[in-house]
């Protein structure tokens, strides 16, 4: 049991039905090569896997710290398009990968702290509106800056040979699935998903993560007792900006691909955005339990909405309200009513009742 | 009004003249750079034309910041909205508006017009009543319930006017240009800056001419002490709020012209503008958003004359450099 306690930093589920539902979420990634072997249905997984990290390391931000940043999908950005130039311009190697990371987690790390000291010793909102502009501001700029990014086409790159599809790691098949460089990426991103995922929960429950959430809860009372807000703000900021990077490195490795709709366009930020709030906000647990359930949604929901549409042919306006497309309209209803109603989201219901 | 002399106050400082300085001041910078007088000229006037559009769409939003401390992210919904009715009443009314005569297209664009501002209004007020008031002095839920009410909103108009871009051709009256000498000034760009500059002398009479403006000025200062007073603070806020939201759908009619096109991202794009605007002024302050309107609209044209590159990433430089200057904006709103 230590170990379980150790590796979940003491803060367990809390909630039977949470418990089982992360534990199904868990198994289910870890033999997701093995237990849906389809393309689509894997895609999915590590997609997933990617979004899990990337909306905690939000909600170290949003729902830890009591900060909201729309330059989050920057740094995931980032992350994605410094493996990708590196593919491309050094070639597939195991070395060109690594200075790709590299150079993008130290990107990531100085302009987050430019960012953070610029506007985080004002309000929320100030530093809400600055990053808005800079992340569409850099959104632009990679779309323009064609040469190095390929523009709005993006990058597709190749990855060492042992990542790549066609590559046999295995001579045998194990429970009926090849084992390529397909399913060697994918644990590649679970396992960094999980690690990190893991590491963020330890933040969060250290000291310093209980001085976030006090500044988080009164700013004015924790400097008093003599922490400084800007301070602890401004690692939080850089530590989830991280994250955002190693989420978008992951997510980068997998598709062998960057471009701005994948990565940096602000429809994805919405989407996080619903993602930790209809989870729950603050609870970490509440990132995996939402990103989860958004992901399948919108990769399954849609059919399902199809199928009402074709059923309410004919009636006017009803159509066009479940048209697979309108998916959003309703998780936009649902985030506004979850942020009154419950705004710790789903987690925070289902430890409410136990 | 007298009777307040009794108090030993300061005396008003009167206006701070510098940021006044630096429009003539970057137009003048930009001279010496372009090639040619007329297409100086013409930049300038573009520009101006540019900040008077934005500016129209960012002072509702900097004033309610300013009164209610209340940053509506979905001040952008309330932009295309109004350019997708105008559009609605627009169609149907094409054969006026392309008609070579001022007042067929004066017949097809005041109801336009009008039609924006009132849905943008009530949608203003809809949004004040049932989606911000409960969370009135909550920061982190209010741009939360905002974007969500962005969301909503976008989709809403993916629902009733459909997905796709719709072209939008401006009043025959207001197409081509004017030609001076080897000058060309087109003709909607001098009609957006009249416009412009008429909300902001009617704004600026209100707020310091009448007796709602005087409330709303001390309401910015200190609200309680009016509502101690004996004022509903809170009726004020609606008026704003709804006069704001109005103010969006104008300038989204009229944005939506200049690009001849209308489409339900527009309002998000022209909402990035917006911010670094409200930025550059000093939240809530209006002078302020006025000034930083105008700046960011000669920068962004006289950079996209010279390098086309980088012309989208000059409004950040330009929000950097200011807020080096001057951490809180042009003009700080004194309790912030």
């Amino acid at each position: 049991m230590s170990l379980v306690q150790r590796a979940l930093s003491g803060d367990y589920p809390r909630s039977r039905v949470l418990a089982v539902a992360l534990l199904l979420i868990l198994v289910g990634l870890a033999l997701a090569p093995f237990v849906f072997p389809g393309t689509r249905s894997l895609n999915v997984a590590a997609k997933v896997c990617v979004f899990i990290l990337l909306v905690a390391s939000y909600d170290l931000l949003l729902g830890y710290t009591g900060i909201v940043s729309f330059a989050h999908t920057m740094f995931f950005g980032i992350g994605a398009y410094g493996i990708a130039i590196a593919a491309t311009k050094l070639g597939p190697t195991w070395g060109s990968l690594a200075l790709g990371c590299v150079a993008a987690l130290l990107c990531s790390v100085v302009l987050s702290l430019v960012i953070g000291l610029l506007s985080l010793r004002v309000k929320t909102i100030f530093f809400a509106m600055i990053t808005l502009a800079v992340a569409s501001f850099f959104s632009i700029l990679a779309s323009q800056l064609s040469d190095f990014t390929g523009g709005e086409d993006g990058l597709t790159f190749k990855l060492p040979v042992s990542l790549a599809p066609g590559t046999k790691l295995l001579e045998t098949a194990v429970f009926g699935v090849e084992i390529n460089g397909k399913v060697l990426s994918y644990y590649i991103v679970f396992f960094g998903a999980l690690f990190l995922f893991l590491a963020l929960l330890r933040i969060v429950n250290s000291p310093f993560g209980r001085v976030l959430q006090a500044i988080r809860e009164n700013d004015f009372r924790a400097e008093a007792i003599g922490y400084r807000g800007v301070v602890y703000r401004s690692v939080a900021n850089c530590l989830s900006a991280l994250a955002a990077t190693a989420a978008g490195i992951l997510y980068a490795i997998w598709l062998r691909y960057a471009g701005p709709d994948t990565t940096l366009s602000l429809d994805i930020m919405i989407d996080i955005l619903l993602m930790v709030v209809i989870g729950g906000m603050g609870t970490m647990y509440g990132a995996a339990i939402g990103a989860t359930l958004f992901i399948i949604a919108q990769n399954y929901l849609q059919d399902l909405m199809k199928l009402g549409t074709d059923a309410a042919a004919g009636i006017p306006l009803l159509p066009n309200l479940i048209h697979p497309d309108r998916w959003l309209l309703w998780l936009g209803i649902l985030f506004i009513l979850s942020v009154y109603y419950f705004p710790t989201g789903i987690v925070g219901r289902l430890r409410g009742v136990k | 009004m007298s009777a307040t002399k009794t108090s030993a106050a300061p005396r008003d400082p009167g206006i701070d003249k510098i940021p006044l300085a630096l429009i003539p001041l970057v137009a003048l910078v930009a001279l010496p750079l372009i090639p040619s007088l007329p297409t100086w000229v013409t930049l300038t006037v573009a520009g101006l034309a540019m900040g008077m559009m934005i500016f129209i769409m960012a002072s509702g939003l900097t004033l309610v910041f300013g009164l209610m401390d209340v940053m509506n992210f979905a001040h952008g919904a309330f932009i295309t909205i109004g350019a997708f009715v105008a559009t609605s009443v627009l169609i149907p009314l094409a054969r006026w508006s392309d008609a070579d005569s001022l007042w067929m297209n004066l017949a097809a664009m005041l109801p336009a017009i009008l039609a924006a501002m009132a849905v943008a209004g009530a949608l203003g007020w809809f949004f004040e009543r049932v989606i911000i008031k409960p969370v009135y002095g909550q920061h982190l839920k209010q741009i939360l319930i905002t974007m969500g009410g962005l969301i909503v909103a976008e989709q809403l108009i993916h629902v009733i006017w459909g997905p796709d871009i719709i072209a939008l051709p401006k009043p025959m009256t207001l197409r081509g240009s004017f030609i001076l000498g080897d000058i060309a000034i087109g003709k909607y760009r001098i009609a957006a800056v009249v416009v412009g500059l008429a909300v902001f002398a009617a704004m600026f009479l209100v707020l310091n001419r009448t007796r709602v403006g005087l409330l709303i000025r001390a309401g910015v200062e200190d609200g309680e002490m009016v509502e101690a007073l004996g004022y509903r603070i809170r009726r004020v806020f609606i008026g704003v709020f709804i006069a704001g939201s109005a103010l969006a759908g104008l300038g989204g009619v009229m944005w939506a012209l200049y690009q001849e096109t209308v489409s339900s991202a527009m309002g998000m794009q022209v909402m990035i503008l917006i911010f670094i605007v409200i930025i550059i002024g000093g939240l809530g302050s209006v002078g302020g958003c006025f000034i930083g309107a105008l700046l960011v609209g000669l920068v962004a044209n006289y950079v996209g004359f010279l390098a086309p590159k980088v012309a989208l990433g000059s409004n950040i430089l330009l929000m950097v450099l200011i807020l080096l200057w001057r951490p809180q904006g042009l003009y700080p709103v004194a309790k912030r």
